[in-house]
């Protein structure tokens, strides 16, 4: 059984609805991420979840259990525990602050010293345990605000931007850090991030969400290479999105018709059905010479854009329209503006959407 | 100016040479005052804190009437407490006029709307994603309460501070509901305002610095407690 279960949730905020989620399921021990614009309802959705909004319909179930529109009853509520996008630290030592759900929950002082003291070593924050949270760095407050969050030992973590706002060093490590805390305490996690970096290292499924609504739910490789629509697919850094039509079957590939090419796509659609067309960027060849591969176009170098270890490169043709080039490729094809070069995909890096 | 010097002389010398009468005042006012405030904390923190947290129809209304309060006019709360507890009046069984009891009540309901509205500021200037982390963290309401009114605990002793300095200063009330007879109901004010009218501006003098030292000291304290550990 799931661990939790939302069924035809509905929650409104400020007159309108800001949650619309017909069927969503939580496995135990999962980490599902979240991804989304600003306000399309991420925040909200972990809110409803930890059962800190009220809803206006439908059903939330944790552990089989169905939970009240309102706030949660105390057994429920002390099984999940929430960080927020801000640190929300109480003016306190790090000490208190991590021990504040434990006192909550009136733990003996001896379990609480041992978790506590088990937090701060896991979130490497010991050395500043007797500092007053105000006195904290963005870095330090957020590892506080886990630690505190993982010392009530949830069976449900559910973090809003946990990295939000911090440099990336610092983000790096935390998110070193919180995905070996999630490891091995096998907790269950919903992420919300803007970040799919992030969300692909962390998560065991993915859900994009627009508008209070998920429109794409699945593995990471699944959301990141099958963009369900220009929506997700613009979300998820696919930058190559088109509209297209089957023109012919030619077994077991399709000829699609893009922005004036014939390309090649894998797929089980029937000609004439219109489509929306997704390439990843680095799924695009370039080479000077001639090309080996399917959908073989020749293409001029519109822009050149270094991205550290990458380079993004600006085609003239609609589509694609974009490549991602690893710096060594750059150097080694010495690929520049204005120059003409062969652009290939391979047919079953297209992704089609009816 | 030789008025001025002669009455602080005077109350250096009271003070000193612990003059009875001069002690019982004080100490009078220090009972009637800060039990008071003690009861104004109570109920205005809880309330002002309830009120805070809470969302109802009217609730703005309400809001309102509690900050009017904070301007209540001692001599209004004297006038209702006299007739609460005349001797014809729906308290006046109780038989407590003209007696600290009914100074206490006086000052209380002078103070608790003072207390109550800085409360409810206080709390409802803390971000309203503390009381949802709080909660998220497996707090009660009650939990909640209490940890949202430590972090408001600045502007709380702010508001203990405002309470006391209301209540302590105030004349009307404590003279109309206690009489001020000598030896039982006379308060550092009321005895200031008594021997002003009969020209001993010396004693009077006396009696107000005492009073502006007493309420400075108090305020020494409650700073000590509220700016403790600021850095």
């Amino acid at each position: 059984m799931p661990l939790v279960q939302l069924a035809d949730l509905r929650v409104e905020r400020k007159g309108g609805f800001a949650l619309d989620i017909p069927s969503l399921e939580i496995g135990r021990g999962e980490i599902l991420s979240l991804l989304g614009p600003n306000g399309c309802g991420k925040t909200t959705l972990l809110l409803a979840i930890a059962g800190l909004l009220p809803r206006r319909s439908g059903e939330i179930l944790f552990d089989g259990e169905r939970l009240p529109r309102a706030l949660f009853p105390l057994r429920c509520r002390r099984r999940i525990a929430m960080v927020f996008q801000e640190s929300l630290l109480l003016d306190a030592t790090v000490w208190d602050n991590v021990a504040m759900g434990l006192r909550f929950r009136g733990v003996g002082r001896n379990a609480m010293v041992d978790k506590v003291t088990e937090n701060l070593e896991r979130f490497r924050i010991a050395p500043l345990r007797d500092r007053p949270a105000r006195a904290l760095s963005g870095g330090e407050a957020r590892r506080t605000s886990l630690a505190r969050a993982f010392a009530v030992e949830p069976e449900l973590l559910l973090l809003d931007e946990p990295f939000a706002s911090l440099d990336l060093p610092s983000r790096e490590a935390l998110v070193e850090d919180l995905e070996e805390a999630l490891r091995r305490t096998r907790t269950t996690a919903v992420l919300a991030t803007h970040d799919r970096t992030e969300a692909l290292r962390l998560s065991d499924r993915m859900a994009v969400m627009d508008a209070g609504r998920i429109l794409q739910i699945g593995p990471p490789e699944r959301v990141m290479d099958c963009p369900a629509g220009a929506l997700v697919a613009c979300f998820m850094g696919v930058e190559n999105v088109s509209p297209g039509r089957v023109v012919a079957r030619k077994e077991p590939r399709l000829v699609v018709s893009v922005a004036g090419h014939e390309i090649e796509a894998l797929g089980e659609l029937s000609v004439g059905t219109e489509v929306t067309v997704s390439l990843r960027p680095e799924k695009v060849i370039l080479s000077p010479c001639d090309g080996h591969q399917d959908n073989d176009l020749p293409m001029r170098i519109q822009r050149i854009v270094p991205m550290g270890p990458y380079h993004r490169v600006y085609l003239s043709g609609p589509f694609p329209r974009v490549a991602i080039v690893s710096h060594r490729d750059m150097e080694e094809q010495r690929l520049r503006i204005g120059q003409v070069v062969r652009v290939s995909f391979e047919a079953s890096k297209v992704h089609l959407s009816p | 100016m030789d008025l001025i010097v002669e009455g602080l002389r005077k109350a250096f010398w009271l003070l000193v040479t612990l003059d009875p009468e001069v002690i019982r005042i004080t100490l009078l006012s220090l009972r009637v005052s800060g039990t008071a405030t003690l009861l104004s904390l109570t109920v205005g923190v809880s309330l002002g804190t309830a009120i805070g947290l809470s969302q109802f129809h009217g609730r703005g209304i309400l809001v309102s009437i509690v900050n009017t309060g904070m301007g209540l006019p001692p001599v209004v709360v004297g006038l209702f407490v006299t007739v609460l507890v005349w001797r014809n009046g729906p308290l006046g069984f109780l038989g407590i006029l003209y007696t600290p009891t009914a100074m206490i009540i006086a000052q209380a309901i002078i103070a608790t709307p003072i207390i109550m509205g800085i409360s409810l500021a206080a709390i409802q200037q803390l971000p309203v994603e503390l009381r949802l982390q709080i909660l998220a963290l497996g707090a009660t309401r009650l939990q909640m309460a209490w940890v949202l009114a430590k972090q408001a605990r600045l502007p709380l002793l702010a508001a203990v501070m405002a309470g006391f300095g209301g209540v302590i200063s105030e004349v009307g009330a404590s003279m109309m509901v206690g009489g001020n007879i000598k030896g039982y109901s006379r308060v550092l004010t009321t005895a200031t305002v008594m021997e002003t009218s009969r020209g001993n501006f010396d004693m009077a003098i006396a009696l107000s610095a005492i009073l502006l030292l007493l309420a400075y000291l108090i305020t020494i304290a409650l700073t000590y407690v509220q700016q403790r550990g600021r850095p």
